[in-house]
C-alpha cells in the first residue's frame, strides 16, 4: 500500500519535471534548416531519471528521520568524528603532520594555476573565520561583509598608486580600515536585529561599491586601479612565478596567524560575550554586559580580516575594480560560514575548502557544473542543517576542589 | 535596619495601561520580601523597571548598596545597574541555550573581571590568572547551588527544575547586593521547592544579599519571607510579616481567596 503511494509520488513528480523542461530539453530550434526538432528521447530520460531521483531523495529523507528518531536518546553521548579527531593525540598529531608536509610540498607539486586557486581557497578561509567573528558567534546577520573586503582592497590599491606604498606597510593600514569601517557600520545597526540588520547590511555593502563605482576622481570608477604591485620579498620584487608561490606561503601564515587569533579571541571574556550576546539578547545585558560595546567589537575584528583579505587580494592580481566587490561575495563567504557551521573554527575552514575548491574541481563537468554545485549544497542543508561541525564548547576538567581548565582544541 | 533600595512613587505606562501605579516600596539590607499579587498585577514589569528593561514614567528608584555607591539608578543601562549590584533572574527562563553551564556562570562574572581584546589574544599572566579565577569562581557557585554534575552540559538540555537553578547560580556570579527572582518555583516539583526554600535562605545567610521575590507558591512564601508586599493592578494594597498578610482582609479578598485562612 505504502509502496504504491510511493510510487504514485516519484511518478507525479516525474511528470512535473518532464513538463517544466520540456521547452529546454525536448524543443530545439534549428535556425540554420529553419525547422524545429522535437527530442522525444530526452524526455524520456528526464522522466526516468526524475523519476529514480525523487524515489531515492524520499528513502533517504525517511531513513534520516527514523534514524533521527533512535538516535535522539543516545545522540548527547556520542562525539562527532571530527571532534574526536581533536581531542585524540593519536589522531590528531599524524593529521597535523600529513596536513603540514602537504601544504609546503604543495606549489612544488603543482602548477602555478593549482597554487593560485589554492591561496584562493585560503584567503576564504580567512574571511570566512572574519564574518564568523560577527555571525557565527555573535549572531549579527551581516550581508554587505564584502564591503570591509573593497575597504581593504581600495586602501591597498590607492595607497600603492597615489604614494608608492608596498604591501607591508599597507597590510595593517587596510587591517586598521576594515576594523574602523566596521565601527563605522556598527553604530547605525545598534538597535537592529534579524532580518532588520540583514537588510541594513545588505545596503551598506552596496553602498561601498556604487561609491567605488561612481565616484571617479576618487576610485577611478568601473574601470578600476590596474598595475598594483605585488608583494616584494623583503625589498625585492619577485618573477610572477616566484611571486604566486610567496603569496601562497603568505597566505599559509596569514590563515594559521588568524585560526590562531580567532581561537584565542572565542575562548576568552570576550568571545563568551559575543556567544551570549547570540544566545539572548535581553538576558545578556541583564548580566551586565554592555551590549554597544560587545556588539562594535564584533563588528570591528570581524571586519580586520576582511580588511587584510582586501590588501591581499589587490596585491594578488594587481588589478581591482568594483565588480569584484559585489553581493554574491558576501553570500560566498556566508554560506562558507553556514555551510562550515557557525561559531566552529575547523568548520569554517573545511566549508571555506568545499565551496571554493569544488566548483574548480567540478570544472571537469563543465555546463552542469553549477547545477552539481547546487545540488551538493542542497543535499548537505537538508542532511546536515547545523553545518558540517555543530556548535563544540570548551570543556572544563574538574578534580574534586583542584581545578584545572583544560581545553579541548 | 537601614534600606539597600528605596522605590519612590514608581510608575510605568503602557500606552493606555498603567502597569505600575505611583508605588512606595523598600528593601531593607538582608531581608526577604515577598511580592505577591494576581496575574497581571505588574509584578515583573516592576523588576523590568528596576532593572532598566523599560524606563518608568514617573518616580525613582534609589539604592544605598553596603559596599558604598549611593544614588539613583533611573536612565542607567541594564548592565550599569548590574553592575551596581541588583541582578535578577528570568520568569520565562532565559539561559543561554547553547553555552555550557560553566559559561553561562562565567558571563555572569563578566562585569566583575576585564580581560579586554589584547589580553585575549596575547593571553598574559594577567589574564591567564583571571580566566582561571573567573572558572574556579563560577564552578565554586554551581557546587554551592548543587548543579555542579552539570558542569559541561549545554544549558539548554538541563531539566527544567536545574535551569531554574542555574539562573539563580548565574545571577550570584555578579555578586549582587540585591538579587530579584522571578517566580523561582514555577514549574517545580514539591521536593524541588523545599530545596530552592533552603537554597534562598542560605544565599541571603551566607552572602549578606537582599532578596527581592515573586513567587505564587504561597507555602513557600509563607515560610521563608521576613515581610510580604501584596501588589494589585500596579498598586501596593498591603504590606507587612507574613503573620499580617495572611490575616489581611484586603488581601485575601484580592489574591488569597477564603479558601487559603481555611
Ligand atoms: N511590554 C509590554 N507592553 C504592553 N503591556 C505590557 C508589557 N509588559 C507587561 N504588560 C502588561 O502589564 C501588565 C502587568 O504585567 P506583568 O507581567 O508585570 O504582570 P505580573 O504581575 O508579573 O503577572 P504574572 O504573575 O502573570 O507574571 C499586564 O496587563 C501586561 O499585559
Ligand atoms: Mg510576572
Amino acid at each position: 500500500m505504502r509502496k504504491l503511494s510511493e510510487i504514485k509520488k516519484s511518478f507525479l513528480a516525474s511528470i512535473w519535471f518532464m513538463f517544466l523542461t520540456f521547452p529546454i530539453m525536448v524543443i530545439r530550434v534549428n535556425p540554420i534548416e529553419k525547422v524545429v526538432e522535437w527530442r522525444w528521447r530526452n524526455m524520456v530520460f528526464v522522466g526516468v531519471g526524475s523519476f529514480i531521483l525523487s524515489f531515492v531523495w524520499r528513502y533517504m529523507i525517511r531513513q534520516k528521520e527514523s534514524g533521527l528518531k533512535k538516535n535522539r536518546a543516545d545522540d548527547r553521548h556520542k562525539t562527532p568524528f571530527i571532534q574526536r579527531v581533536r581531542e585524540e593525540r593519536r589522531l590528531f598529531i599524524p593529521l597535523i603532520a600529513v596536513l603540514s608536509v602537504l601544504g609546503v610540498s604543495f606549489p612544488f607539486i603543482f602548477s602555478a594555476y593549482q597554487v593560485n586557486i589554492m591561496t584562493t581557497a585560503l584567503m576564504y578561509v580567512v574571511l570566512g573565520l572574519g564574518l564568523n567573528i560577527v555571525v557565527g558567534l555573535a549572531g549579527l546577520l551581516d550581508l554587505g561583509y564584502v564591503a570591509f573586503y573593497a575597504v581593504g582592497a581600495y586602501t591597498y590599491g590607492l595607497l600603492n598608486h597615489h604614494f608608492g606604498l608596498g604591501f607591508w606597510a599597507v597590510l595593517p593600514a587596510g587591517a586598521f580600515m576594515g576594523a574602523l569601517f566596521g565601527i563605522l557600520l556598527g553604530f547605525p545597526v545598534l538597535r537592529l536585529r534579524g532580518d532588520y540588520l540583514a537588510i541594513v547590511t545588505l545596503g551598506f555593502g552596496e553602498i561601498i561599491r556604487l561609491v567605488l563605482e561612481n565616484w571617479n576622481d576618487f576610485s577611478f570608477g568601473p574601470s578600476g586601479i590596474a598595475n598594483i604591485d605585488r608583494p616584494s620579498f623583503f625589498g625585492a620584487q619577485l618573477s610572477l612565478q616566484n611571486a604566486t608561490v610567496y603569496i601562497y606561503f603568505l597566505m599559509i601564515a596569514i590563515a594559521l596567524f588568524t585560526v590562531f587569533v580567532v581561537n584565542r579571541l572565542q575562548n576568552s571574556r570576550i568571545g563568551r560575550a559575543w556567544v551570549a550576546l547570540r544566545e539572548d539578547e535581553i538576558a545578556c545585558e541583564a548580566m551586565g554586559i554592555d551590549k554597544t560595546k560587545t556588539k562594535l567589537s564584533a563588528f570591528a575584528l570581524g571586519a580586520t580580516w576582511a580588511g587584510m583579505m582586501g590588501v591581499l587580494f589587490a596585491a594578488k592580481t594587481t588589478f581591482i575594480n568594483p565588480a569584484s566587490f559585489t553581493f554574491l561575495e558576501s553570500a560566498i563567504i556566508l554560506s562558507i560560514v553556514v555551510l562550515g557551521g557557525m561559531g566552529s573554527i575547523t568548520g569554517v575552514i573545511i566549508g571555506a575548502f568545499v565551496l571554493i575548491l569544488l566548483p574548480e574541481y567540478l570544472r571537469a563537468f563543465s555546463e552542469y557544473r553549477m547545477l552539481l554545485f547546487g545540488a551538493i549544497l542542497v543535499i548537505m542543508m537538508v542532511f546536515r542543517p547545523q553545518g558540517i561541525i555543530s556548535n563544540v564548547r570548551r570543556t572544563y576538567k574538574f578534580a574534586g576542589i583542584n581545578i584545572s581548565g583544560e581545553q579541548s582544541k | 535596619m537601614k534600606p539597600v533600595m528605596e522605590i519612590k512613587k514608581l510608575t510605568v505606562d503602557f500606552g493606555g495601561l498603567r502597569a505600575v501605579d505611583h508605588l512606595d516600596l523598600d528593601v531593607k539590607e538582608r531581608e526577604i520580601l515577598a511580592l505577591i499579587g494576581p496575574n497581571g498585577a505588574g509584578k515583573t514589569t516592576l523588576f523590568n523597571c528596576i532593572t532598566g528593561i523599560y524606563a518608568p514614567s514617573e518616580g525613582s528608584v534609589f539604592i544605598s548598596p553596603p559596599g558604598g555607591g549611593t544614588g539613583t539608578i533611573n536612565g542607567l543601562t541594564p548592565n550599569i545597574i548590574t553592575r551596581k549590584g541588583i541582578t535578577r533572574t528570568f520568569q520565562n527562563i532565559r539561559l543561554f541555550p547553547n553555552m555550557t553551564v560553566l559559561e553561562n556562570v562565567m558571563i555572569g562574572r563578566h562585569c566583575r573581571t576585564r580581560a579586554r581584546i589584547a589580553g585575549a589574544v596575547f593571553r598574559g599572566k594577567a589574564t591567564e590568572r583571571e580566566e582561571k579565577a573567573t572558572v574556579e569562581h563560577s564552578y565554586h557557585i554551581l557546587e554551592k547551588i548543587g548543579i555542579s554534575q552539570y558542569v559541561n552540559e549545554f544549558a539548554g538540555n538541563l531539566p527544567y527544575g536545574a535551569q531554574r537553578l542555574l539562573e539563580i547560580a548565574r545571577a550570584l556570579a555578579t555578586e549582587p547586593f540585591l538579587l530579584l527572582l522571578d517566580e523561582p518555583a514555577a514549574g517545580m516539583n514539591p521536593q524541588e521547592t523545599g530545596v530552592l526554600d533552603a537554597l534562598i535562605s542560605k544565599i541571603r545567610d551566607e552572602e549578606n544579599i537582599a532578596i527581592l521575590l515573586i513567587e505564587h507558591d504561597m507555602r513557600l512564601v509563607m515560610s521563608i519571607s521576613d515581610r510580604i508586599a501584596v501588589m494589585d493592578y500596579g498598586k501596593k494594597i498591603a504590606e507587612g510579616t507574613p503573620e499580617e498578610i495572611r490575616n489581611n482582609p484586603v488581601v485575601i479578598k484580592a489574591y488569597l481567596g477564603e479558601e487559603f485562612v481555611a
